[in-house]
C-alpha cells in the first residue's frame, strides 16, 4: 500500500517537473492545465490570489493556484506532506522572501492590493498579515517584551500607558492574560508550549493585523493546549481573517468554515467545511478524508 | 512459556559479550591515562614556573647606619630643597658601609663591599630624606634594597659548596652578609617595586608595570578596532551579504587568514603603518593594529558561527511580525549570538595578548623604563618582557621571567573567566 502510494507520488513529481519546464508561458492564462474543483472564489474576497506559482530553485513547489479568502472566515488548507499548502500560506505575507531561492509568480492581492507589487513594503504588509509558526518561537525576552515588540516598532503606542494597554489587550484576546498577568516580567520561554503559541498569537494580534495566518499551530501541542487554541480561533473570527494549515483533518473539520484540499502542489478542491467531509467531489480529495491516501 | 535451553545465538552472543566490555574497558582506560598525562605535564609546568618565580615576589634590604651629615653629604651646613636633591648619597652608603666593616683595605674588596647594596639605594635614600628632612643631620638606620647577588645569596640560592671562581657572591660578601644576618640587619619584604616600576638593567629593581601597561593600551586598541569591525563584519557576511563566487572567495581567505603566522602580520604592520603612514614606532597604537590583524579572523569565524547557530524560528518569528531585517539582527539575532561572540573575542583576545613575535617586528622589544602614558608612548608587552628577561645572563632575571609568565597567566585565567561569566550571564536572560 504504502509503496504504491510513493510510486504514485514520485510519478505525479516527474510530471509536475516536466510541466513546469513550459509552465512559464502560459502561467498567467487562467487556471492552466487543470481545474480546481469546487468554490475557490468569493464575493468581495479579503486576500485573492491568481495563479500563484512557487519556485524553490528550478523545483516547482507550488503550481498555478487561485483562491479567494473571504472577510473573517477561517479557511483551513489542508493535505498530504509536501503539497505546497505551507509554501502557499507563506507566499501570503512574503514569509518566502527570506529564502533566497525561492520565487513566486503570480498575483496576490489584500483589499485589491498586489502585494508582490514593486510599490509593495514587506514591513507594511507583514504588520497587516500576521503570522503563528508551527513550533511556538516566542523571543527570548520577557512576557511584556514579548507582546510589546511589534507595536513598539511600528510605533503604534506613544507612551508607555497606551502600550501597557496593547499588551494587555493582546493577552486577553489570545486568552493568556489571567495565567500571566502576575509573571509579565518572566521570560516568555518559561511557558508551558500551549501558553507559548498562545503568546505568539498575542504577539501577532498585538499589531491589529486585518489577516493572521497560523502554520499548523497545534502541531507540537498535546489535546488540551490544542482545544484551548481552537477556542481561541472560534473567538478571533469575529475580528481577522484566519488561514490555518493543519495535518488534522478533525482540526479542519472543526475550526473551519472552509477547506482546501491541495496534492502535490496544486489545489484540487476548495469548498464549505461540511461539504468537503461529507460529500467530496474529487476523488483524491474523496482518498485523503477517507484515510486511503497520504 | 517453558523454560527452553539458551539456543546458539544466544551462546555466540554471550561469548562475544565478554570480548566488548573488555573493549570498552581498554578504551575508558586510554582516555584516563591521556588525561592524567596532560595533568602531570601542567603539573610539571605549573610548579617549576611557581618554585622559580615566586622568590621574584620577595626582596631583601639592609640595614645599614648611613651618616647623613652635611660632610659625608658633601652638602653645605643648612641646605635647602634643591641643595639637597643634589647630595652625595651614594658616596654617603659608601663610607658607611666601610665604616661597618673597618678591615676592608683595598680597591677589589671595597668593590666587593659596595656591591652589597643595591644602585637603587642612593635615590631610596635621597627620596627618604627629602621625604622627611629632619633626618639630615645625624647618622640613622636606614634599610637599604639589597643588591640582587646578595639578595640570591640571602635567599639561600646560591651555596658556599660551589667553587668560589663559579659564582658571583664571593666568599667574602658570604661573610659580610652573615655577619649583617646575625646582627638582624636583613629582612625579606614582598617586592612591591616588582608591580610599581619598568624594565632596569638591575633585577632588584626591574619590574613589569611598564609591560603592564603597555599590554592594557595595546589590548585596548585590539579591542577597539578587532571587535566592531569583525562583529559587523560577521553580521554582513551572515545575514546580508549574497551567496556567490566573492563571498565564498572572501570567506575562505578569512580562513586561511587564521592560520597566517603572526609574524607575518608584523611584518606587514612594520611595512604599512610604520614605514608607510609614519605612526610611531614601539607604539601600543601599531601593536594594537597589527595584534587587531591577527584576532580578526577568529573574531570573525567565531562571531559568523554564533550567528549562524541562532535558531530561524527567532528569525522568522520577528520578521513575521513585521520588523525589518536589521531589526531582526540587532534586536533578536544579536543578543542570542552575543555569548559566543563574546567567548571568541575574548579567546582572539587572549590570543592577543600573549603574542610577541609580531610586536618584535615593529619595536616594541625595546628597553622601556618608563610606564607608558598613552598609546603613542614608545612602550613593551608582557609577553616581550619576559623574552627580554628570558635573553638576560644575570641570575636576578630568571625568577623575575618566571614571576612575568606568572602574572601573564593570571590575566589569561582572568580573561578565560571574564569570558565564562559572560556566557553565564548572557544565557541566564
Amino acid at each position: 500500500m504504502n509503496s504504491t502510494a510513493n510510486a504514485a507520488t514520485e510519478l505525479a513529481q516527474a510530471r509536475v517537473s516536466r510541466e513546469s519546464a513550459g509552465l512559464e508561458l502560459h502561467s498567467h492564462s487562467g487556471n492552466g492545465n487543470y481545474q480546481t474543483v469546487g468554490e475557490p472564489f468569493t464575493e468581495n474576497p479579503k486576500i485573492s490570489a491568481r495563479n500563484v506559482n512557487v519556485f524553490y530553485d528550478e523545483k516547482q513547489a507550488i503550481n498555478d493556484i487561485s483562491l479567494d479568502i473571504g472577510r473573517n472566515e477561517v479557511i483551513a488548507m489542508i493535505g498530504p506532506s509536501g503539497c505546497g499548502k505551507s509554501t502557499f500560506l507563506r507566499s501570503l505575507n512574503r514569509m518566502n522572501d527570506i529564502i533566497p531561492i525561492c520565487r513566486v509568480k503570480g498575483d496576490i492581492f489584500l483589499e485589491g492590493d498586489d502585494i508582490y507589487g514593486s510599490h509593495q513594503d514587506t514591513v507594511m504588509l507583514r504588520a497587516r498579515v500576521g503570522m503563528v509558526f508551527q513550533k511556538p518561537n516566542p523571543f527570548p525576552k520577557t512576557i511584556y517584551e514579548n507582546v510589546a515588540y511589534g507595536p513598539r516598532i511600528h510605533g503604534l503606542a506613544h507612551n508607555k500607558a497606551e502600550l501597557d494597554e496593547v499588551v494587555e489587550k493582546s493577552l486577553r484576546r489570545a486568552s493568556l492574560f489571567d495565567e500571566v498577568k502576575d509573571v509579565l516580567d518572566k521570560p516568555g520561554t518559561g511557558l508551558s508550549g500551549g501558553q507559548q503559541q498562545r503568546l505568539c498569537i498575542a504577539r501577532a494580534i498585538a499589531v491589529s493585523p486585518e489577516v493572521i495566518l497560523m502554520d499548523e499551530p497545534c502541531s507540537a501541542l498535546d489535546p488540551i493546549a490544542t482545544a484551548r487554541i481552537e477556542e481561541l480561533i472560534d473567538e478571533l473570527k469575529e475580528r481577522y481573517t484566519i488561514a490555518i494549515v493543519t495535518h488534522s483533518m478533525q482540526q479542519a473539520a472543526r475550526v473551519s468554515e472552509r477547506t482546501a484540499y491541495f496534492h502535490l502542489g496544486k489545489l484540487i478542491e476548495v469548498g464549505h467545511t461540511k461539504q468537503i467531509f461529507t460529500t467530496p467531489r474529487h476523488e483524491l480529495t474523496e482518498n485523503y478524508i477517507t484515510g486511503r491516501f497520504g | 512459556m517453558s523454560k527452553q535451553n539458551p539456543s546458539r545465538e544466544t551462546e555466540l552472543v554471550r561469548a562475544s559479550l565478554k570480548k566488548r566490555y573488555a573493549r570498552e574497558q581498554r578504551f575508558q582506560w586510554y582516555g584516563r591515562i591521556a588525561v592524567m598525562l596532560g595533568f602531570v605535564f601542567l603539573f610539571i609546568l605549573l610548579a617549576d614556573i611557581v618554585t622559580k618565580g615566586s622568590p621574584a615576589f620577595t626582596q631583601q634590604y639592609l640595614k645599614i647606619p648611613v651618616d647623613l651629615s652635611h660632610d659625608a653629604l658633601d652638602l653645605g651646613e643648612l641646605p635647602n630643597e634643591q641643595e639637597l636633591r643634589r647630595g652625595d648619597y651614594s658616596g654617603a652608603i659608601k663610607s658607611s658601609l666601610r665604616d661597618m666593616f673597618p678591615e676592608v683595605k683595598n680597591r677589589s674588596q671595597k668593590k666587593q663591599l659596595y656591591r652589597l647594596v643595591s644602585i637603587g639605594g642612593e635615590y631610596q635614600l635621597r627620596d627618604a630624606v627629602l621625604a622627611n628632612p629632619s633626618l639630615f643631620g645625624g647618622p640613622v638606620d636606614v634599610w637599604l634594597l639589597a643588591h640582587s647577588e646578595a639578595a640570591s645569596y640571602l635567599k639561600g640560592q646560591i651555596s658556599r659548596d660551589t667553587p668560589e671562581i663559579e659564582r658571583r657572591v664571593k666568599d667574602l660578601q658570604m661573610d659580610w652578609l652573615d655577619r649583617l644576618q646575625q646582627e638582624g640587619r636583613t629582612e625579606s619584604r614582598f617586592n612591591f617595586l616588582f608591580f610599581t616600576s619598568g624594565d632596569s638593567r638591575e633585577p632588584e629593581l626591574a619590574g613589569i608595570r611598564a609591560a603592564l601597561v603597555g599590554s592594557f593600551y595595546t589590548l585596548m586598541v585590539t579591542f577597539l578596532v578587532a571587535f566592531p569591525i569583525g562583529v559587523l563584519a560577521a553580521v554582513y557576511l551572515e545575514e546580508f551579504a549574497p551567496r556567490n563566487r566573492l563571498t565564498d572567495l572572501i570567506e575562505i581567505n578569512i580562513n586561511n587568514l587564521a592560520a597566517v603566522p603572526s609574524i607575518v602580520f608584523g611584518l606587514l604592520g612594520l611595512a604599512v603603518f610604520i614605514n608607510f603612514f609614519e605612526l610611531p614606532r614601539s607604539a601600543p597604537l601599531v601593536g594594537g593594529i597589527v595584534l587587531s590583524l591577527m584576532t580578526l579572523p577568529t573574531i570573525i569565524i567565531t562571531s559568523r558561527a554564533a550567528i549562524g547557530a541562532v535558531s530561524p524560528s527567532i528569525r522568522e518569528a520577528s520578521m513575521g511580525i513585521g520588523a525589518s531585517k536589521l531589526q531582526t539582527v540587532f534586536h533578536h539575532v544579536l543578543p542570542v549570538a552575543m555569548p559566543g561572540i563574546l567567548t571568541g573575542s575574548i579567546i582572539g583576545m587572549a590570543q592577543a595578548l600573549g603574542e610577541s613575535a609580531p610586536l618584535l617586528m615593529i619595536g616594541m622589544v625595546a628597553f622601556i623604563m618608563d610606564v607608558p602614558g598613552g598609546v603613542t608612548d614608545p612602550s613593551t608587552v608582557l609577553p616581550v618582557q619576559i623574552f627580554l628577561w628570558a635573553d638576560s645572563p644575570e641570575r636576578g632575571f630568571t625568577e623575575k621571567t618566571s614571576a612575568a609568565i606568572m602574572v601573564l597567566m593570571g590575566f589569561l585565567i582572568l580573561m578565560n573567566a571574564l569570558a565564562i561569566y559572560l556566557r553565564k550571564r548572557f544565557e541566564l536572560k
